[in-house]
Parts: C-alpha cells; sequence; structure tokens
C-alpha cells in the first residue's frame, strides 16, 4: 500500500538509478539517519555507547570492508583481525608521531596504510583461489599479529607490550583516552560508519562493483568481457582493507583505548568479521550492518536477559549465549543460507503486495 | 530494532535493580573460557567471603554487602560492557583478573573516580601512587616477583649467580612481558645470564620452547604462564626430566590446576606466592558453618582452600579491610567510590589484624600510602608436595631488591603521567 514503485514518477536516469528508488525506503532512510545522528545523541550514556553502539558500528564496518571483497569480489579472505591490527598500530604509530595532526586524518591514514598492506598480501590472490586463497591470508593474521608482537617499534618500547591511546580532539571535542563524552565517541564513529557504508555502496553499484561482482561469478569469462582480473583484484583488496584497516584504528583508539594484539586481534576476530558477513548476506551493504548487529547484540542482549532479568548464575549464562547464538546461526543459515539480507528482501517484496497477495 | 527495544528495557531494569544502601562489590570474573579453570576458584573465594561477612556480621560496618558478579570469559572487549554496566550500580572497587583489562580500566576508572584493586597483576608501576591515584595493587606485583625469584635463587645458590643461565618461559601477552625488564636489569647486578622464550597464547604447544630448554640446559627456569599454559608447561619440564626444585614460577603459576595433572613429577616444583595456602585457619571454620553449612557456596563449593580460591579470599579481605578503613575515616556507613579509594590508600595490614579476623600469618603485613600504593612486595616461596597434594611454604616472606626495582618504578610512571597528561601529587 505505502512500499511501491507505482505513482513514484522519475524525471532523470539519476533519479531513476539512486540507491532507495522506492519513496517510502527513502523516507525510511532519512529517519534513520535522523535519529542516528539527531537524537540518539541526546540520550546516549556511556554503557549504551560502549557496549553496544560502538562496537556495532565498528564491526560494520569491518563487515562492509570484508563484505567487499568477499561477498562482491569473491576472494576468500580470513586475515581480518590482522588488518586489524595494521589499522591499529598505524594510527597509534600516528597519533604518537604526530600529535598536533589531528586524529581524523590519522584515521584515514591508517587505512590508506591498511590498504597497502592488504594489497601486498592479496598479490598471492592472482594464482591461487578459493580455499588455498584462504590459507594464503590466514598466513597473513599469524604474520602481522606475530610481527606487532615481535617488532617493540610498533609498540613504542613499553615494558608490557600494549599500545594505549593518548587524548585527542575534534574541534576541541575529546574523541579518545579517558575523559571522552559517549555522544562524541558515538558521533564520530557514526560518522565513519556512515560515509564508509556511503562509499562501499557507490562503489560496488558503479563500474568497479560490476567488475568485481564479473570476477566472482566466473574470472575466466571476466576477462574475456575485458575486465583486468589484476586491477579487479588488487582493487578489492585495497578497498576492502581500507575499511578494515579504519575500524582497527577506531576498534583500538576510540572504543577499547589500550590493546594487545594478540588477545584483540587474533584469529578469533577474523573469524567473527566472517560470520558477520556470512550471516547478514555475502554482497550486501544492509547485510553487513545486519550481521553485525546480530552478531554483536545478541549476547549482551542474552547476557542482560539472563543474568539480569532471569538472575542465573553467570557461568550458565555465558555457556548457554553459546548455545543459543549457535544454535541460531544454524537455524538462520539453513533457513536463509543467504542471510539476513535476503530476509529482508523477501520482507520488501511481500511488503509490495501487502495488503493484497496474490 | 525490536531486540535493541526489549535490550533497552532489560537494561533500564538492571540499572534500577540495586538498592543503594548496601555496599556494592564487583567481581569480573571468569568461570567460562580457556582460563575458567582458574577463574573459577578465584571467583569463588572473592565471593564466600563476603557471604561470610552478610551471613556472619551482617555484613561490612552494619551495611550488607551486595556482590554483582560479571562474567569477562578474559575477554576484553567483554570486560569493557562489564565495567560499563556495572559502574552505575555504585561499585566500590574493581578487580578485574586481568592484565589487559586492567589496562583498559586504568584510565576510564580514573576519569570515573572508581578505584582499581589490581592484587598480583596489572601495571606495576600503578605501586606509584602519585601518578596512578585511583590504581592499587598491593601487596605485591610482577616485578617484586621477579625479584624474590632472584633472591631465593641466589640463597640456593650461595649468594652468587654469577656465569649460570637463567630461563623465563612466559605468555606472549602484556601479562607475560612485565618481569623481562626487571630480569635484564638484575642480570646485570648479579651476572647471570638471561634466556627469554614466549609460548603464544594459550599455550597449548611449547615443544619448541622446551626443546631448547633441553639444549641449552639452564640452571633455572623462571614462569610466568596462567591457564593451560602452567600444565603444559609443567608436564614438559616433567618429559625432559627438568629438575623440578630448579623451576620456579609467578603466583599465577602455582595452583593446583597447574601441578596435579603432571602427577609425582610435579614433586618439587616452586611458586611464589603473597598468602599462604591451605585451609588450617580459623576463619575457614567459619566458612564451612556460615557458608557451606548453609549452602551459600560459590559454584560448586568444591574449591575451598585451595591456592586461588585463598587468593580470592585475600583479595575479598583486602576489599574488606579498607571498607572499614574508609568507614572509620568517613564516620560513615554507606561508602562512595571516592571513600572506597581513601580507606584503600590508608589501609594498615598487621598481624594483630589478620589474627582478629580468623586468618593468622595468611599474608604479609605492609601498609598503603599515597606514595605507595603497592605495599612492600613481600612474598614467599612454596614447594609442591606431590605426594600429600599441597603446598608447602618453605620460606618466609622475602623482601624484594627495592634498589633495582624503585628506579624502574619511577621510570614507568613517569613516561605514563606524561603520555596521559597527569601532573603527579597527593592531592
Amino acid at each position: 500500500m505505502f512500499y511501491r514503485e507505482a505513482g513514484d514518477f522519475k524525471t532523470s536516469y539519476k533519479a531513476d538509478s539512486q540507491t532507495f528508488p522506492i519513496k517510502f525506503d527513502r523516507y525510511r532512510y532519512y529517519a534513520v539517519l535522523f535519529v542516528a545522528f539527531a537524537l540518539i545523541p541526546l540520550v546516549i550514556n556511556d554503557y549504551w555507547v560502549n557496549a553496544i553502539f560502538m562496537p556495532f558500528l565498528i564491526y560494520s564496518i569491518a563487515a562492509i570492508g570484508l563484505n567487499i571483497l568477499v561477498g562482491y569480489c569473491g576472494q576468500v579472505s580470513l586475515g581480518t583481525g590482522g588488518f586489524m591490527a595494521v589499522g591499529a598500530y598505524a594510527v597509534y604509530k600516528l597519533m604518537t608521531a604526530f600529535p598536533e595532526v589531528n586524529i581524523f586524518f590519522h584515521v584515514i591514514l591508517a587505512g590508506g596504510i591498511t590498504a597497502f598492506v592488504g594489497v601486498l598480501f592479496g598479490l598471492p590472490s592472482l594464482r591461487i583461489k578459493g580455499f588455498y586463497l584462504a590459507v594464503a591470508t590466514l598466513a597473513a593474521q599469524f604474520f602481522l599479529v606475530w610481527l606487532f608482537n615481535r617488532v617493540p617499534w610498533f609498540y613504542n618500547y613499553s615494558a608490557s607490550g600494549q599500545i594505549s591511546a593518548p587524548e585527542r580532539t575534534v574541534f576541541g571535542i575529546e574523541v579518545t583516552g579517558a575523559n571522552t563524552d559517549a555522544w562524541a565517541t558515538y558521533l564520530f564513529c557514526l560518522v565513519f560508519t556512515f560515509v564508509c557504508a556511503l562509499i562501499a555502496r557507490n562503489l560496488t553499484r558503479g563500474a568497479q562493483g560490476r567488475k568485481w561482482m564479473a570476477i566472482r561469478d566466473m574470472d575466466i569469462a571476466a576477462e574475456i568481457i575485458g575486465v583486468d582480473p589484476l586491477k579487479a583484484k588488487l582493487s578489492a583488496f585495497a578497498v576492502s582493507s581500507f575499511f578494515v584497516g579504519i575500524s582497527g584504528a577506531l576498534f583500538f583508539a576510540v572504543y577499547l583505548g589500550a590493546v594487545e594484539v594478540g588477545e584483540v586481534f587474533g584469529i578469533n576476530k577474523s573469524f567473527l568479521v566472517l560470520f558477520m558477513v556470512i550471516i547478514g548476506g555475502l554482497g550486501s551493504i544492509f547485510g553487513s550492518f545486519a550481521g553485525a548487529a546480530f552478531l554483536v547484540l545478541l549476547p549482551v542482549f542474552l547476557k542482560n536477559a539472563l543474568v539480569g532479568g532471569l538472575g542465573w548464575p553467570t557461568d550458565l549464562a555465558a555457556h548457554l549465549e553459546f548455545m543459543i547464538v549457535g544454535a541460531l546461526i544454524i537455524v538462520f543459515l539453513i533457513a536463509e543460507p543467504h542471510g539476513l539480507a535476503q530476509l529482508w528482501r523477501v520482507a520488501k517484496e511481500k511488503l509490495r503486495l501487502w495488503p493484497f497477495p496474490h | 530494532m525490536k531486540l535493541k527495544l526489549i535490550s533497552a528495557a532489560v537494561a533500564a531494569m538492571i540499572a534500577a535493580a540495586p538498592a543503594m544502601a548496601e555496599l556494592t562489590f564487583t567481581a569480573l570474573s571468569y568461570r567460562t573460557g580457556p582460563y575458567a579453570a582458574n577463574g573459577i576458584p578465584f571467583a569463588d573465594g572473592y565471593q564466600d567471603y563476603f557471604t561470610l561477612l552478610n551471613e556472619r556480621d551482617g555484613g561490612i560496618g552494619g551495611e550488607r554487602v551486595n556482590l554483582v558478579e560479571c562474567e569477562t570469559g578474559y575477554n576484553t572487549e567483554k570486560g569493557v560492557e562489564c565495567y560499563e554496566s556495572t559502574k552505575g550500580t555504585g561499585a566500590l572497587v574493581y578487580q578485574p583478573l586481568s592484565t589487559g583489562i586492567t589496562y583498559q580500566l586504568i584510565p576510564k576508572a580514573t576519569a570515573d573516580g572508581i578505584p582499581v584493586h589490581s592484587m598480583g597483576y596489572g601495571r606495576t608501576s600503578a605501586k606509584n601512587g602519585e601518578v596512578f591515584r585511583n590504581i592499587f595493587n598491593y601487596p605485591a606485583n610482577y616485578w617484586d616477583g621477579a625479584s624474590v625469584a632472584i633472591k631465593h635463587l641466589l640463597d640456593v645458590n650461595g649468594g652468587s649467580l654469577d656465569g649460570k643461565k637463567i630461563a623465563l618461559v612466559y605468555h606472549n601477552s602484556a601479562y607475560g612481558k612485565e618481569p623481562i625488564r626487571t630480569l635484564e636489569e638484575l642480570s646485570k647486578k648479579h651476572g647471570y645470564e638471561l634466556m627469554l622464550l614466549p609460548v603464544d597464547h594459550p599455550g597449548q604447544e611449547q615443544k619448541s620452547q622446551w626443546l631448547q630448554i633441553r639444549r641449552e640446559r639452564p640452571d633455572h627456569v623462571l614462569m610466568w604462564g596462567w591457564g593451560v599454559m602452567n600444565q603444559v608447561a609443567i608436564q614438559e619440564a616433567v618429559n625432559i626430566r627438568y629438575p623440578m626444585e630448579n623451576f620456579i614460577g609467578i603466583w599465577w603459576s602455582g595452583s593446583e590446576n597447574d601441578v596435579l595433572p603432571a602427577g609425582d613429577g610435579a614433586n618439587g616444583y616452586k611458586a611464589l606466592t603473597f598468602h599462604n595456602t591451605g585451609s588450617d585457619f580459623p576463619l575457614f571454620d567459619d566458612i564451612q558453618k556460615y557458608v557451606v553449612g548453609a549452602g551459600k557456596a560459590a559454584g560448586a563449593g568444591d574449591q575451598i582452600g585451595t591456592a586461588l580460591y585463598n587468593r580470592g579470599l585475600y583479595a575479598a579481605m583486602l576489599a574488606a579491610e579498607a571498607a572499614k578503613t574508609a568507614q572509620g575515616i568517613h564516620n560513615t556507613g554507606p561508602l562512595t567510590p571516592a571513600q572506597m579509594r581513601d580507606g584503600m590508600e590508608n589501609l594498615e595490614i598487621t598481624e594483630e589484624k589478620m589474627t582478629a579476623l580468623g586468618l593468622p600469618g595468611f599474608g604479609p603485613s605492609f601498609k598503603v600510602s599515597c606514595q605507595n600504593h603497592g605495599g612492600d612486595g613481600l612474598t614467599a616461596v612454596v614447594q609442591w608436595d606431590a605426594g600429600a597434594k599441597q603446598w608447602n611454604k618453605i620460606t618466609d616472606f622475602i623482601a624484594p631488591d627495592a634498589e633495582i626495582l624503585s628506579p624502574l618504578v619511577e621510570a614507568d610512571a613517569a613516561a605514563y603521567a606524561a603520555e596521559a597528561g597527569i601532573t603527579p601529587g597527593c592531592n
């Protein structure tokens, strides 16, 4: 009834090929942006930002990055944790070496450095595919973590090998360090998430994204129709690592504040982000958000419900949490192998016909 | 969206639940995950002591204790979530039981004005209370431990370590790297050769490290391990027939969980400790009567008297004593975190106090002050008796080498102060 193309006349190609061609969808998108940018910062507190919103936003960026590589370009990567570590250590070195430069640029530069490292580790993808490439990126994961643990220069020779973020400001408002306000860190991450999602969306529906998808669907056919696999694959690695690097930088500088590479950026992180992408939906920006939300919010929700609501012992709740999350992942993947994004697509199709289905 | 709404309701419910008239203590425990075997006894001891105070004395100074437990799984992100979700409940002190989480909480808790007690772990230079106003690490820290281990080795070797080779097997993390700087300084003083052998998390694979030890035959091996790493290391040492009395673990490598799997082979293994072992203290009778007898024991109730249970109990005892001190200073029953901080800073543990509590000789006597948040670092050595399945204390509480440690603590604290923009001072 509300959700339909009928009556929404487009008079230009630009209007016709916009991201949200349906009016209802468009307004819904604006409403989400309005709530996220204007309303949430007014009511947010430390718990909500540190336990829920910040991990959600930062994991969303990482999931978008990995989705470009895995979902759009078809190159399986298990190196996400390692690339996040590159972003984190890059931003740490930049923050401590150039304290006068704004943290905003440091985060972007950290993304750039990660993109470079990502391209280096993407080179094997020109020769190897599928599971074998996954193993090669797994090597990147272990190598990078080992490197940051082994070479003291990366952690400025601190006794413990930990890196901790010094205080940095944007427009005079602190966004890293201990004395931050909830709304400031939230908005800082939100801006990055919004811009990254916007860039990713527009890249993936343009010529570049079509090249990636052509490589994904059949690389030989893509080569025959004129897609250069070298450029396509390496650009996917670069763009993906750029986003992953930004998420790693924010994860360290804004969210955790102090990081130990082996514990925070280990292989578990790579799998977590990969699961977000798979559960959310391969090849979908919305899916990246949905997957991140699912895996960040569900454990927190279960913990609050079981321990806080029902008053169960914490260890029982923690074990049940693993079982419930695991079971739900299996249920979701059996019911909808294409992830939460596909459920959303199906829901939209149904909404088009509502309330008069055939 | 619906999920968020539900969790909003649940979160709001939690925030509103605790009554403010009680003394709220938090336990960031880990009863799950790779380090659960060590996290459970500590959490049980911590919980049982407060249960005992509630059951026997009606709390501390007439105020009942409300213990909020939050499961971290030794995971930093979950630790942050726990901190944020519990700090609004009026939590008086945090004991994260993880060096990684402690590093997270140092700036956060300082900004929020809540004290952190990292007992025998965390950042060593937090001993300098002028820089780390809200962080306490009494009664001993890793550098004290390293120094006491070397002192014990000096005793064993007739006062000289010249030309000896000492290996450090350590968890390759912030925790395991802590003693390296001290051991390097001490090697300059005593002339031993230090050999570093990192073990990556979680430490199940140590073949290459122990092969190296077998080849190079160090005179002594020190270990900074945690969780499964300890068991594997001790088993590997048994396998290569390394003389157990030359193998010393830090206090986190000295629990029953670590030595029992190696059976008789582990006989003679040494570990450091800053509190006594066993359940041969009058307080444990009260625990049997008021906690176990009343069916209120934490967890499965099977950990009483183990090394880590005693450590959890000791941590709770120190927290309760600090709360009593704070109640005395401010002449009030209910406490705020700031008052609790004052109590911790003026804490004095004496032999008479411990005897009155039913824990005679349980730990060293020490006094906390604004300049010294770390106590005197007195540490003892215990040795495992595989036949009797118990730890025997073989030395008194030994004082560390302050001459080496003080400059290191000062330097590291000064570096932190400069990095974080803190002006050191007691006001």
